[in-house]
């Protein structure tokens, strides 16, 4: 989409929502199976999206809409069943898809770092959590840093995510699930990556806990110019952390957009229902509309719109043919037949 | 024999169902298996409140709190301490000091009247028992019913939690059913004795975000339905709200507020309930979060001073604060108890000023 001066500028009065210039990750109709002794799972269906330097992005779902496998692709860490069968992953310029495995261990945490669901429980029990970091520090700097250098750059880390630099000599088991998932963080930016992805990265934390940790994010994301794709299940917690956001719906990505327009409008169906049926401790008590049914079985996904069978607003089009991605307003996309159907939400929740 | 199998509708019961005074537990903690110990974790420590006949109170707080604790010890899963829990018995219509229960026969009365549901329904139904299997023990080992008076039943539970065409269910197997499913068999097999009272832990806390609203309906729906009272135990105040008429907020084995659901979000007092409140995740982008007013300190649960368990994290303790010893519950509003010292007896806040809370906007 080219913009043309002012022309288009009247047209899109959504100066905010240009397509992103230069972006830092692209991931171009990824289309990713699993083997399994029922038949290829279709786990990432056609999925394209992009993200700009310094800017996070969100992605939600259900479990099983392949969020993690979208990770997972973006990291070539999928496990032994699981095929690329089409797309490109073009990080900074280079389709990561290509590389071999030794250019990949490099691009792995230099470039591109996750954090994983769980990772706090990940700690090796017997070693020393800075020690841990150095390994990783070691392995992946050009030079291989003094014990005197690695330390310093671990104080430094620890100081970023809001830990004292002491607690670098002790073992996981002094630290506090915040503070080991802190220490996750820490080593997912010892490389200074371009990209971060952070699956589910405050899942297992209370509340108090889960608001101090994002708070630490969102400040290094800004600070360092660094992306940040965050995958979760918490519609609340995307809210508060993302700028753009993309709504999966078993393997498939429904709606993409930035964050405030998804929340305020959102046009497909099941990114309406989700929103309508998150609680809230705030504004109005509304009403919560259930979702019905259950999400479809991978093996044999229903035919045209995946979302057809649980869809109030499904016509016989969409269980024949499925919806391509259309742009709705600018930077806003959808892949519904029926979006116009979709009704406003009930209320603001400001 | 079979009276029982059967769902009438009960008008709902004014009187008090549940009546829990100064509970305590303590876990020991032994330094050496042939020592007495000394130290000990006050995981509830003299918690005390009510619940009416089909309404529901909310247990909600940090992990290691003491909600489940407290949830267990109403079940009978764990012996309290100290204290004294009481539950009407619907067969008698008396209340029934459940501390005192310890035979095997008066502990199978209890759990006609007393059930509870657990929060992973892949952890809490056995892989080889079918769907069948589930429901129907209650009645087996309750000896209730002919078999077909049970095949009955559990058809008539699997169509109430919205399982149907029941008969399709009834022979598969746990790993055969999704997450909500379980759920949904976990929920039918907790009520197929017809019980009045219902401790559910954390039952959506698994579950997507779109399963999790039916199951909450669908609990609700069961409340109203059959007069089932509920203690239900989450960290998620924003599930608290659709699920309970009141909610307490726990903190170190103390309840620190109680309130009516809508006055506690609308009027948080003690600090702690402000400071988790002002946490939670809201989904809303356009919302401007207010500071979240707590100290990282460490409070502890092992022999605790007799101080406020808050003291620790409470960015607003003055000196009678560390002087006396943790507050009492009070009234500090229409039936709006506190634990705070800064708290005066007509809800004014006295410490030092806060950060505007305005969630009902």
């Amino acid at each position: 989409m080219n913009r043309d001066q002012s022309a288009v500028a009247d047209e899109q009065p959504l100066a905010s929502a240009e397509p992103i210039a230069d972006p830092i990750l692209e991931v171009d109709h990824l289309i990713m199976n699993y083997r399994t002794k029922d038949g290829p799972v279709s786990a990432v269906q056609d999925v394209s999206f992009s993200v700009g330097r310094g800017e996070s992005l969100g992605l939600v779902g259900e479990s099983g809409c392949g969020k993690t496998s979208i990770a997972l692709s973006l990291m070539r860490l999928l496990p032994d069943n699981a095929e690329v069968q089409n797309g490109k992953i073009i990080l900074d310029g280079e389709n990561i898809l290509d590389l071999d495995d030794e250019a990949m261990r490099q691009t792995r945490w230099d470039d591109i770092a996750m954090v994983f669901q769980g990772a706090m429980n990940s700690w090796n029990p017997v070693y020393r959590v800075g020690d841990q970091i150095r390994e990783a520090i070691d392995l992946h700097w050009d030079v291989k840093p003094t014990v005197v250098e690695a330390n310093a750059r671990i104080a430094e880390l620890f100081e970023l995510v809001g830990l004292d630099p002491s607690m670098a000599d002790r073992y996981p088991h002094e630290f506090s699930g915040g503070m080991k998932q802190r220490a996750v963080i820490a080593m997912a930016l010892s490389c200074d990556p371009k990209v971060i992805i952070a699956d589910e990265p405050t899942t297992a934390l209370d509340v108090i806990v889960q608001e101090q940790v994002l708070e630490e994010l969102r400040s290094i994301q800004h600070e360092f110019g660094m992306s940040i794709i965050y995958i979760s299940h918490d519609i609340a917690v995307i809210a508060e952390i993302t700028d753009h956001l993309g709504v999966m719906y078993a393997g498939k990505l429904v709606e993409h957009g930035e964050t405030a327009d998804v929340f305020a409008r959102p046009r497909h169906p099941y990114a309406w229902l989700l929103l309508s049926s998150t609680p809230s401790v705030t504004g109005p008590k509304l009403q919560l509309s259930p979702l019905e049914g259950e999400p479809p079985n991978l093996v044999n996904p229903p035919t045209g719109c995946r979302f057809h069978p649980r869809c109030p607003f499904a016509t016989d089009q969409c269980s024949a043919e499925e919806p391509p991605m259309e742009e709705i307003a600018p930077g806003h996309t959808v892949a519904c037949w029926n979006h116009e159907q979709v009704p406003e939400m009930e209320t603001s929740r400001a | 024999m079979t009276d029982i199998v059967e769902s009438v509708e009960k008008p709902v019961d004014p009187s008090t169902r549940v009546k829990v005074d100064h509970l305590k537990k303590y876990f020991p903690i032994s330094k050496s298996m042939f020592r007495r110990a000394d130290d000990f974790v006050h995981a509830v420590d003299d918690v005390s409140f009510e619940i009416k006949a089909g309404r529901s109170l909310g247990l909600v707080g940090e992990s290691g709190c003491g909600k489940t604790t407290t949830g267990r010890i109403l079940v009978k899963l764990e012996e309290a301490s100290e204290g004294s829990v009481q539950i009407r018995d619907q067969a008698i219509d008396e209340m029934v000091e459940i501390t005192e229960i310890t035979s095997k026969g008066d502990r199978k009365d209890f759990r006609k009247n007393v059930q509870m549901i657990f929060q992973d329904p892949y952890e809490s139904m056995n892989p080889r028992r079918t769907v069948y299997d589930a429901v129907a023990e209650p009645l087996v080992v309750q000896k209730i019913g002919s078999t077909p008076d049970r095949e009955k039943r559990v058809v008539e539970l699997l169509t109430l939690v919205g399982l149907t065409p029941a008969e399709s269910y009834l022979f598969r197997y746990p790993h055969e059913l999704s997450g909500g499913q379980r759920q949904r068999v976990a929920i039918a097999r907790a009520l197929v004795m017809n019980p009045s009272f219902v401790v559910a832990d954390e039952p959506t806390s698994m579950l997507d975000v779109s399963i999790r609203i039916s199951i909450m309906q669908l609990m609700s729906d069961l409340a109203d339905e059959l007069g089932v009272t509920y203690l239900y135990i989450t960290h998620d105040l924003a599930v608290a709200r659709y699920m309970c008429n009141r909610i307490a907020v726990m903190y170190l084995g103390k309840i620190v507020e109680l309130a009516p659901t809508e006055e506690l979000l609308a009027n948080p007092m003690h600090p702690y309930t402000r400071a988790l409140l002002s946490a939670v995740p809201v989904p809303d982008p356009s919302y401007d979060r207010p500071d979240v007013e707590i100290l990282g300190g460490v409070s502890k649960a092992i022999n605790p001073e007799a101080v406020c368990r808050f003291i620790e994290r409470c960015p607003f303790a003055e000196d009678k604060c560390r002087e006396l010893d943790h507050p009492p519950l009070d009234d500090r509003a229409e039936e709006h108890f506190v634990a705070c010292h800064l708290v005066t007896p007509d809800g004014t806040w006295t410490g030092a000023e806060r950060a505007e809370l305005d969630l009902r906007s």
